[in-house]
């Protein structure tokens, strides 16, 4: 905090005879703290609010309306997260190493794609709720379960992952594939062993991007996962995510801190997952 | 010296624009020839025609031939056979972002060595032929980005070596680097003619004069002149070379 200080100091002493220097100096600085004060703002909010009411009956293994247990929720939410990453990761990023390194440039295909994963991330995630309710809900038989929410949002997380990948793969000097292809290696081996490991940063950026969405999705999931108040009985049992869970909790507005508790819950679990992909892919990458 | 590499009526075009007219010229076993020319000569052009690099770049059409030990490169020899015969290096060092180890075994890997034993005897050979063992013997398993720039680039003319080629291409291969270290390679480079064929693109006109047997001598993408590189230097038969190689443009 106190190199903070000093380095506003300094900059403001060094523009002071510039005045529009001076003026796009405070300007950054000042768009700087209001986005951090934000942040801290909704996450104070959040924790003194929810944090009184993190009680042991939360964290009872039966939810019960009086104890307002969160164990299955948390539960049903890494199912929902694990199986959609499942789904939408591997597809996005075979998708965006046919884009980057197989597919020419300018061809119709591509264009099409491009359109494609364009046009799906501009959905607004109730239709994407809709859709899965009548396709995998209703027309696959599947019911209200784990298997309809997570094909859902891997569809709806696709279109993310498929562009954090692509940039990451883009970002990759083309000096490693030349290096790669001048010692006779072929495409797949200089994609996998040169290009893909370079890219892994970025490419988690997006998975982690894509996590945050999964576990704060509410409308795509009420239609699909259910909003039943136990851990799914398996791939097709029905069950809320914590997201439901605190939106269900305050609109029936007979627990609204208990809501704030989940929501605590709800941030801790974001944080814990987003270290565990770094942690994954820290082991993936070899350290250089 | 047998005739290693042949080049024979080769016109060369990206899209439209025709990049090599016409080109004649052929290569010795165990020397090192040196195209030189001004920038867009299209020497580099040529040398990256000579290990088929030329096919990742969109709209490049080669007419004519080329041929290794008599057979078409474009058309008797699989691509990734030709480019385990025919290494190259690059303009600027670009070892992989992985350890020292693991960027000399790459090729080997990839052509199919598998065994440990094999592979250490291999990469310390490379290293060793690249005039670098003695500087990362030690840390082989470090990153190979953790080296200098003239280290990288020995590293990188390992890496070439340990697939055992027959033919070295070299672009520009100390233009990045600093002059102790560009020493460094061009001593390497004589000792390398001992057993590999070399052709090196070169700005560097004293670099030419100093390594090569041959020098060739590019403009607008023609082969200006050919020859034995005191020769050329000495006496050049064409105005134009003599222009050049004096610095009256270029």
């Amino acid at each position: 905090m106190k190199t903070a200080v000093n380095k506003f100091r300094d900059g403001f002493r060094a523009r002071l005879r510039h005045p529009f220097s001076l003026l796009a100096f405070l300007l950054v600085w000042a768009a700087m703290l209001l986005t951090v004060a934000i942040l801290a703002f909704i996450v104070i909010h959040i924790l003194v609010n929810g944090i009184p009411y993190l009680t042991p009956s939360l964290f009872e293994w039966e939810y019960t309306s009086d104890n307002c247990s969160v164990v299955f929720a948390i539960i049903n939410t890494l199912n929902i997260v694990g199986m959609a990453l499942l789904i939408g990761v591997p597809i996005g990023i075979f998708a965006a190493i046919y884009l980057v390194e197989y597919a020419k440039r300018g061809n119709r295909v591509v264009r099409i794609i491009r359109l494609t994963t364009e046009t799906l991330s501009g959905i607004p995630s109730i239709v994407y709720g809709l859709f899965g309710f009548i396709f995998f809900n209703n027309a696959l038989g599947w019911g209200y379960s784990m298997m309809s929410g997570s094909f859902t949002v891997g569809i709806m997380i696709l279109p993310l992952v498929i562009r954090s990948t692509e940039e990451a793969l883009k970002s990759v000097p083309d000096s490693f594939r030349e290096g790669s292809f001048g010692l006779g290696a072929g495409k797949l081996r200089t994609v996998f062993r040169v290009v893909l490991p370079s890219a892994i940063p970025g490419i988690l950026a997006g998975i982690i991007l894509a996590i945050g969405r999964v576990v704060g999705e509410t409308a795509a999931l009420i239609f699909t996962a259910g909003s039943i108040t136990k851990v799914a009985s398996g791939l097709f049992g029905a069950g809320r995510t914590l997201a439901i869970h605190m939106y269900l909790l305050s609109n029936e507005g007979l627990h609204v801190n208990e809501s704030y508790a989940t929501a605590v819950v709800l941030l801790v679990t974001v944080l814990l997952i987003n270290l565990l992909a770094s942690f994954v892919a820290k082991k993936l990458q070899k350290k250089f | 010296m047998n005739t290693k590499i042949d080049v024979k009526n080769v016109d060369l075009f990206y899209g439209d624009f025709k990049a090599l007219k016409n080109i004649n010229m052929s290569f010795k076993e165990k020397e090192i020839t040196a195209l030189i020319g001004p920038s867009g000569c299209g020497k580099s052009t040529l040398l990256k025609s000579i290990n088929r690099m030329n096919d990742l770049v969109e709209g490049c059409r080669v007419t004519g031939s080329i041929t290794l030990d008599g057979k078409d490169v474009y058309k008797d020899v699989d691509v990734t056979e030709l480019r385990k015969r025919v290494g190259m290096v690059f303009q600027k060092p670009n070892p992989f972002p992985m350890s020292i180890y693991d960027n000399v075994a790459y090729g080997p890997r990839t052509h199919g060595i598998r065994k440990k034993s094999a592979l250490d005897e291999l990469v310390e050979q490379s290293l060793k032929g690249a005039a670098i063992w003695d500087e990362c013997k030690d840390r082989l398993k470090k990153s190979a980005l953790g080296l200098s720039g003239g280290q990288q680039q020995r590293l990188c003319i390992a890496r070439a070596l340990a697939v055992h080629p027959e033919v070295i291409l070299m672009d520009e291969p100390t233009s990045a680097l600093d002059p102790i270290s560009t020493l460094k390679i061009e001593d390497l480079m004589s000792e390398l003619k001992e057993q590999y064929t070399v052709i090196i693109v070169t700005h560097n006109m004293q670099q030419a004069a100093r390594i090569s047997d041959k020098t060739a001598f590019f403009l607008l993408g023609e082969l200006i002149e050919m020859g034995d590189t005191e020769e050329i230097f000495s006496n050049p038969k064409e105005q134009k070379t003599e222009e050049y190689i004096t610095g009256r443009f270029g």
